[in-house]
């Protein structure tokens, strides 16, 4: 049982969360309550990783955060090594592949609020502050749990990309996901056996948690 | 100036040409069709939706005033704002509601402010009530209590009664009534409902495609609409084209009384004087249901002399204790004389479809208006 790659891998999907969460949180909202041109192009970007192969992904970024891109420089001269192969970049890599699953269920959960339910807060006499953090936030929050669930769990499952931009070097980039491969190219089919189940095991306790919390708000709001 | 006044212009996307002002105390209606721009007109107020053009301005405070660029945000507004659907935060309690509109108060007086407008709209006991918990009547006494919470300097009631059953309307017809005397405020209530509006509203402004056609007492909209269009929006079905014949004294019943002689489909009418239309003038003329009396078979009726008219029965229409008669005019006349009778007065008269039947109008009740557009 490789547990520093198990480690790894809740590690990066904490941290793609963390990262996400305003993201989506603010991507979500301004999709569902404004109108801008290019809004149409913008959804189709987001939702871009959705469709596209994991490895053509994974080739982009590995091109877009590699040595030659001014990304991949910028980063070695303030940090002093690539980016790529490092578990920053696969930080990076993995919000950027998740925007999708953050947004979307945000969006969502922003637009399923009524407009007459945002108007009366407005005149209640709440700020637009106040109004988000009293009335949008609490009503939109079973999407920002669903996509806070999804992404966490898609990062634990994602292969084709962090092999791409991260390759697969011990303690650094080798998640779960990847150190099961490892362990079946090895023919050590019993610690494949053992990552493949405890990866089962974290997937389904994140999505059984969320759709029971999703009920118990469901429930509370009527 | 004390009070509320709105004026609001736009053309498009939904066609706003409306003004009115409404005193502290005082409560307007806003009437019209589905679709006649009520509800964004109460939007425009309480600043939920920008009009292209227009001032809206409270006890002397402006809030809007497109021109110069004035346009409070509507949590800077002092509005007070019950929705049609009421919009009750789901995750509140019917207390958390109420006190979700006192961030103006302290934090320490929110409590029992927000106790009392609950038990002043009869909801004590149900303050730990989630909206989902509640009666369609107790979520719109939720819905009232929190835009009293903010301490409102205008009241804005859209469509409030709509989606509760009829006893529990008239409960809260009563309610409203007793609270807009506990408030001095301008109260404006978006009503599509004539009854509801005339027995609520001290003024009435009625509304077509975002223009105010008419404001005034309940009394004179529906008795002497301003226009045809009026008329009908009040569903005064009886507006019939004439021409103005000239003016004169009549001495009926030695009682000298100044007429304005119209005529009407080959028949001479005497109305109500109206100086301001002239002999050969064409015009339009309304008259209301109380003012048509039909001649009885056993005794002659109040005012049978004036303006007799017969016609014979086209339909006769029971609803509840009354019958509602269409009295087809003959030739000439394209829709019928509308009126309405107890039951017990029809049927000892025989009032039946086919039968004849004389009328009088009274020429009090008889208003002249400007030519409905097309004709004249």
């Amino acid at each position: 049982m490789d547990w520093t790659a198990l480690r790894l891998s809740i590690e990066l999907g904490a941290l793609t969360v963390l990262f996400l969460l305003p993201v989506g949180i603010l991507a979500g909202r301004a999709l569902a309550y404004r109108d801008f041109p290019g809004k149409g192009l913008v959804e189709a970007l987001i939702a871009l990783p959705l469709v596209l192969p994991p490895t053509v992904l994974g080739f982009y970024l590995l091109v877009a955060l590699g040595a030659a891109s001014p990304l991949g420089q910028a980063w070695q001269a303030a940090v002093g090594r690539p980016l790529v192969f490092s578990f920053e970049g696969l930080v990076l890599a993995s919000v950027l592949f998740n925007l999708p699953f953050a947004i979307q269920p945000m969006q969502r959960g922003f637009e399923a609020i009524p407009a007459e339910l945002r108007a009366a807060a407005a005149c209640c006499g709440m700020t637009p502050w106040r109004a988000f953090a009293r009335v949008e936030l609490p009503l939109a929050w079973p999407g920002v749990l669903t996509a806070m669930v999804l992404s966490f769990a898609h990062t634990m499952g994602e292969f084709g990309i962090v092999l791409m931009v991260g390759g697969s070097v011990p303690g650094e980039t080798r998640t779960a996901a990847i150190a099961i491969y490892d362990r079946v190219q090895a023919f050590d089919d019993a610690a494949a056996g053992r990552m493949s189940a405890a990866l089962l095991a974290v997937s389904l306790a994140a999505i059984a948690l969320s759709y029971a919390f999703s009920r118990r708000i469901g429930r509370r709001l009527g | 100036m004390r009070g509320l006044s709105v004026a609001l212009a736009q053309d498009a996307p939904i066609p706003l040409a409306a003004g009115f002002a409404c005193a502290p105390g005082e409560v307007l209606a806003l009437v019209g069709p589905s679709g006649s721009g009520k509800s964004t007109i109460l939007k425009c107020i309480a600043g939920v939706y920008r009009p292209g053009a227009g001032t809206v301005a409270v006890d002397g405070e402006t809030w809007f005033d497109a021109a110069r660029g004035i346009d409070l945000a509507p949590h800077a507004r002092a509005a007070g704002m019950v929705f049609q659907s009421y919009a009750l935060f789901p995750h509140m309690t019917a207390l958390g509601n109420v006190a979700a509109a006192m961030d103006h108060a302290p934090r320490a007086e929110r409590d029992e402010r927000a106790r009392r407008l609950l038990d002043l709209v009869h909801l004590a006991g149900l303050e730990e009530r989630r909206p989902a918990e509640l009666s369609g009547g107790q979520q719109q006494r939720v819905a009232v209590a929190r835009a009293l919470a903010r301490d409102p300097k205008v009241l804005l009631l859209d469509e409030p009664f709509s989606s509760v059953d009829k006893a529990t309307r008239q409960r809260l017809y009563v309610e409203i009534a007793a609270l807009r005397r506990a408030f001095s405020m301008p109260v404006v209530l978006v009503t599509h409902d004539l009854d509801e509006a005339a027995m609520l509203a001290d003024r009435l402004a009625v509304l077509h495609r975002g223009r105010t056609l008419q404001a005034g007492t309940p009394e004179e909209v529906t008795t002497k609409p301003d226009s045809a269009e009026v008329a009908r929006l009040v569903n005064l079905r009886n507006v019939f084209a004439g021409r103005v014949a000239g003016h004169a004294e009549a001495d009926a019943a030695g009682e000298a009384r100044a007429l304005t002689l119209v005529d009407w489909n080959g028949r001479r009418l005497e109305c109500a004087r109206n100086p301001a239309f002239k002999p050969g003038d064409a015009c339009a003329w309304v008259i209301p249901d109380g003012f048509v009396v039909p001649h009885r078979r056993d005794r002659p009726s109040r005012g049978e002399r004036e303006n007799p008219v017969r016609g014979t029965i086209a339909a006769a229409l029971a609803i509840g204790p009354n019958v509602q008669i269409a009295l087809d005019l003959g030739p000439g006349e394209a829709h019928p004389l509308h009126f309405s009778l107890p039951a017990h007065v029809a049927r000892r008269n025989g009032f039946a479809p086919g039968a004849e039947a004389t009328v009088s109008l009274l020429a009090e009740g008889i208003h002249l208006m400007p030519p409905a557009r097309g004709e004249g």
